[in-house]
């Protein structure tokens, strides 16, 4: 039996264990100088990892007595998760070297926070999902911190704890509360009492103080006061790193609690749902109208895009988590190559963030400006790139379940968000000409990601490389 | 060749793609290539599309040339042309050659702007042949982005102003209309144009946040249909931001926008609200109606006090697709054959005026009405061909634009005669602007100092309008060309239109009497 279980989680276990020895290799040898080789290993183990659970894994199996389910839907969550982490880990080696700040415990605290991941999407428990989120957070806490020298980053590292903590007492409460009302924390024995028709009052309470808790860490409006401060105070690939993986690990969380625990009251949660998503899409697109630092820009960017996420969810039906799926799949894969391109920004070697310095600066560099200005059209979900067909994926589940007038909000908040999208745009292309132009030195790893996302985004509207086939397959062992 | 449709559509993309991709440096030996592989490309493509017009068959009201293929998401990859998109597709042909030739003086960032061109042409073929929602979605706002670049990127002074204004309000419609084709998507379970013209929307009546809606869901989707189309044709009271990208835009981009662009308003209606919501359209028709006409009247007063040229011609655009959207929704066999004539003849005149304006803002580089004069002393060759297009465009027969004007409000006089009395009005006061526009740039006394040195129009330039009078004189002796290919497929879509109208006014008898 334990062996069986053993097997299940076995991924999971060689990334802990892999951090847990390369800490001690470190600490005992060169310290700060095995960096660079652990962070090309913790990628390397990382898209290893994913490769294995694409490949491999296969049905749905359930350990520990239910604590952990792997499924195709952990399995999709758990690919992109690795794969984002990784890509944006050896993105960040050369930045970080270059700024001293590429020290042993960096790879190893993402690689915890990749195990922390790994476990959420794969909850079955609300003892699991909060061992799962804590590990997250716990490095994610450290990481924001990661320059310890500059008032900014601690700032932003002692926000996040803080608000962080605050958000996992509301969700332990509602857990306790669930417990109370349920009898059980499997997620399995929830939904048997729900389905039963027991829904009372306090349940119900239970279920909006888990969601609140889960909307802090997907920044989804009103919980999201967090996220700007914490980019803009976080050294950039941190911050890349924030805008990826931990997302998606957060809204597949989401997903698998509300359809796993609650998956026989949707309307009862939705309403709930349609909310965050409405209130997400329109503050993601107007707030960051008046930004004009680049990463502050895309905390409010990613605010809207998990307010699109979330109609998929909000759809309650295997179409809508179909489109969720494609949907953060999609956003993870155009934020890797913004992101590279954010982390190439600088000027005498110092990083740059203001929008303003890309005045003009599809003349000096007209390929690299080419790829910003498709994935930002990407990103408005102007067509024919991919994030137009990553919105109306979630557009058509949202319709098909009845929440026209959220798609009619998200409509607008798409043309709202346009705005600044295409205001970079308008900087690199028709802007009046800048004293101090910035330059922007790309590594042959930041010129891949920046290029290949690029690319994807075109590429993706004649081949999806089977992601479509692989969500959908996700969705089906989720919503049954 | 069974993939005729896909070839001229990708054309001038390939070749985008070539100039992107493998000429390099911005010497004059390149632009001078990218200028000419352009020039080619847009060549080459109006002669392969000429093979369309051949092989079309005008005695076959439905799709022909159809080709189909699998694409993502349950979506299909269609193209076809009936007759009321086929000249629209050799309309687009025809003129890009023209826009290259009109571009031929750009030196900032030549292949740039080639590439831009050459892509916006792709995406504008694409929207006249898409036989598929989604696919034509994507063509139709994809075209925005190229656009959006050329107004920013080599327009005039307030350039950022006006490619914002344009992007954000065709945006703003175009998302709309997404929103109904999802839910058309959702009700008819399919994308499919061909079907869903078959499909029966529901057209019962209900409320929504307390408003009474007549014709339930087809009017909510016409709307949303129509918040889209009507940003685009323009119509008023979203026309706005015409006058200000047409200014701003380059001559080149002037043209394939009054030319090209404002045409696919047009199409849409007649692609999707008439024959996909008859009954919506029905209970909008008067609305719609009454728009044209202050359309027509209130832009051809704007136009008369208009102190700079390209704007008097953006104005004068707006209201002649007054009588576009008359035409269209006088939904009978005059109407709509002229808004399509219509349509087409001021894809001819206007892409000529907004040329004639760049002849001599290349030379003076200024568009304002006040530094002009006289022009006709040192510029007769210019002043003819600038006298040809300002009567076509007023209407004088013998020209493409009387038979237009001439059938739209006949089609309209039918249906709600004092629409058309108002709109007739529109007639005399685009005599009044475009002659007295006429009157104070090429008559008069030759007093300015500036203007003694003008030459006339080089061999190029006569080379750009010598087609383009050929059609105008072309369609206005001998308006069959035209009518004969679209009157099948437009008798078709009419008589379609009111079967269904009947039927749901008989569905609706029947519900009342029980």
């Amino acid at each position: 039996m334990i062996q069986a279980d053993l097997t299940t989680i076995l991924p999971e276990i060689i990334l802990a264990l892999y951090a847990m020895a390369a800490l001690l290799g470190a600490v005992y040898t060169t310290k700060d100088g095995m960096a660079p080789l652990l962070v090309w290993t913790t990628a390397g183990l990382m898209a290893l990892l994913a490769i294995w659970i694409a490949t491999q894994g296969e049905g749905t199996n359930v350990a520990f007595n239910g604590m952990f389910v792997d499924d195709g839907f952990a399995r999709f969550a758990k690919v992109s998760i690795l794969l984002s982490a990784g890509a944006v880990l050896v993105m960040s080696q050369e930045y970080m070297a270059r700024r001293d700040l590429l020290r042993f415990e960096y790879p190893l605290l993402v690689a915890l926070a990749a195990v922390g991941m790994m476990m959420m999407v794969s909850a079955g428990d609300l003892m699991s999902l909060y061992m799962g989120l804590e590990l997250q957070s716990l490095s994610l806490y450290v990481v924001a911190a990661l320059r310890r020298d500059s008032a900014k980053s601690t700032e932003a590292g002692l926000k996040y704890f803080v608000l962080g903590a605050l958000s996992s007492g509301l969700l332990l409460y509602g857990a306790s509360l669930v417990y109370g009302f349920t009898g059980t924390t499997l997620f399995s024995g929830i939904i048997t009492t729900v389905q039963a028709g027991d829904v009372s009052i306090g349940l119900l309470f239970g279920l909006i103080f888990l969601i609140s808790g889960l909307a802090f860490k997907v920044s989804a409006v009103p919980f999201h006061m967090w996220t700007p401060d914490v980019y803009e105070g976080s050294p950039t690939p941190i911050t890349a790193f924030f805008a990826t993986a931990p997302k998606v690990a957060a809204m597949a969380l989401f997903a698998r609690l509300m359809h796993d625990a609650f998956g026989g009251i949707v309307k009862d949660w939705q309403q709930v749902i349609v909310l965050l998503s409405a209130l997400s899409m329109l503050l993601g697109a107007v707030a960051a109208i008046g930004q004009r630092d680049i990463k502050r820009l895309m905390a409010f960017s990613s605010i809207a895009h998990m307010g699109y996420a979330l109609i998929g969810l909000a759809a309650g039906t295997e179409l809508g988590i179909k489109a969720m799926l494609m949907y953060l799949a999609i956003y993870v894969t155009m934020n890797i190559g913004t992101f590279a391109f954010i982390l190439m920004m600088e000027r005498d070697g110092k990083p740059i963030t203001d929008i303003d310095a890309l005045r003009q600066y599809s003349k000096r560099d007209p390929g690299k400006a080419l790829a910003v200005l498709i994935l930002m059209f990407s990103l408005a979900g102007v067509p024919p790139m991919l994030g137009f067909f990553a919105k109306f994926g979630v557009w058509q589940a949202g319709v098909s379940a009845g929440l026209t007038g959220l798609v009619i909000v998200s409509a607008i908040a798409s043309v709202i968000g346009a705005f600044y999208y295409l205001r970079i745009v308008f900087y690199m292309y028709f802007g009046a000409e800048n004293e101090e132009p910035i330059e922007t030195r790309s590594t042959p790893v930041l010129w891949v990601a920046l290029m290949g996302s690029a690319a994807l985004m075109l590429v993706g509207i004649f081949y999806q490389f089977g992601v479509e086939g692989a969500a959908a397959a996700a969705a089906a062992t989720l919503v049954n | 060749m069974d993939n005729i449709l896909s070839i001229v559509t990708f054309i001038p993309a390939i070749a985008a793609g070539i100039l992107a991709l493998f000429l390099h440096g911005d010497d004059a030996a390149a632009q001078r290539n990218a200028k000419w592989i352009a020039l080619l490309a847009t060549t080459v493509t109006f002669l392969v599309s000429i093979g369309i017009y051949t092989g079309f068959d005008p005695s076959n009201p439905g799709f022909q040339m159809v080709e189909e293929g699998e694409w993502l998401m349950g979506l299909k990859y269609k193209m076809g042309v009936d007759g009321i998109s086929v000249l629209f597709v050799l309309l687009t042909t025809f003129i890009m050659p023209l826009t290259i030739l009109a571009s031929w003086n750009v030196t900032d960032r030549v292949k740039e702007y080639m590439v831009a061109f050459l892509l916006l042409e792709t995406l504008m073929l694409g929207v006249f042949m898409a036989l598929d929602l989604v696919l034509f979605y994507l063509f139709f706002e994809a075209g925005l982005i190229p656009m959006f670049l050329i107004i920013g990127i080599w327009g005039g002074k307030d350039r950022i102003y006006a490619s914002f204004k344009f992007f954000l309000y065709t945006f703003l419609g175009s998302v709309l209309m997404l929103v109904a084709m999802v839910a058309m998507y959702a009700d008819a379970g399919t994308t499919d144009i061909e079907a869903l013209m078959s499909h029966q929307f529901s057209s019962e009546s209900f409320s929504v946040l307390g408003i009474y809606v007549v014709g339930g869901m087809q009017t909510l989707m016409f709307l949303a249909f129509f918040a889209s189309f009507a940003v685009k044709m323009p119509m008023w009271p979203v026309h706005t931001w015409l006058p200000d990208a047409h200014v701003q835009a380059p001559t080149a981009g002037s043209v394939v926008l009054a030319a090209i662009l404002l045409k696919m308003g047009g199409y849409g209606f007649l692609r999707f609200s008439l024959p996909m919501f008859p009954v919506g359209s029905a209970v909008m028709t008067d609305l719609v109606l009454w728009m044209s006409a202050i359309a027509v009247v209130y832009t051809s007063l704007v136009a008369l006090v208009q102190e700079d040229m390209k704007k008097l011609i953006a104005y004068s655009s707006v209201a002649h697709m007054g009588f576009v959207t008359m035409g269209i929704f006088a939904a009978n066999q005059q109407g709509i054959d002229g808004a399509i004539f219509q349509m087409l003849s001021h894809g001819f005149i206007s892409a000529a005026l907004f040329l004639c304006v760049g002849v001599i803002y290349d030379r003076m580089h200024t568009r304002d009405i006040e530094a002009y004069g006289g022009l006709v002393i040192r510029m007769p060759a210019y002043a003819l061909v600038f006298m040809l297009f300002t009567m076509a465009n007023v209407g004088l027969p013998g020209t493409s634009g009387f038979i237009g004007e001439f059938l739209t409000l006949m089609g309209a006089f039918q249906v709600n005669t004092w629409v058309t009395a108002v709109a007739a009005t529109g007639v005399i006061f685009s005599a009044g602007y475009a002659l007295w526009l006429y009157r104070r740039v090429v008559f008069g006394d030759l007093i300015k100092e500036s203007l003694k040195a003008m030459t006339d129009m080089s061999s190029r330039e006569r080379l750009i309008f010598a087609p383009l009078i050929v059609m105008t004189i072309l369609l206005g002796v001998y308006p069959s060309l035209v009518t004969d290919v679209i009157g099948q497929s437009t008798a078709a879509l009419i008589s379609n239109y009111d079967t269904a109208l009947a039927a749901a006014e008989a569905a609706n008898q029947t519900a009342a009497s029980h």
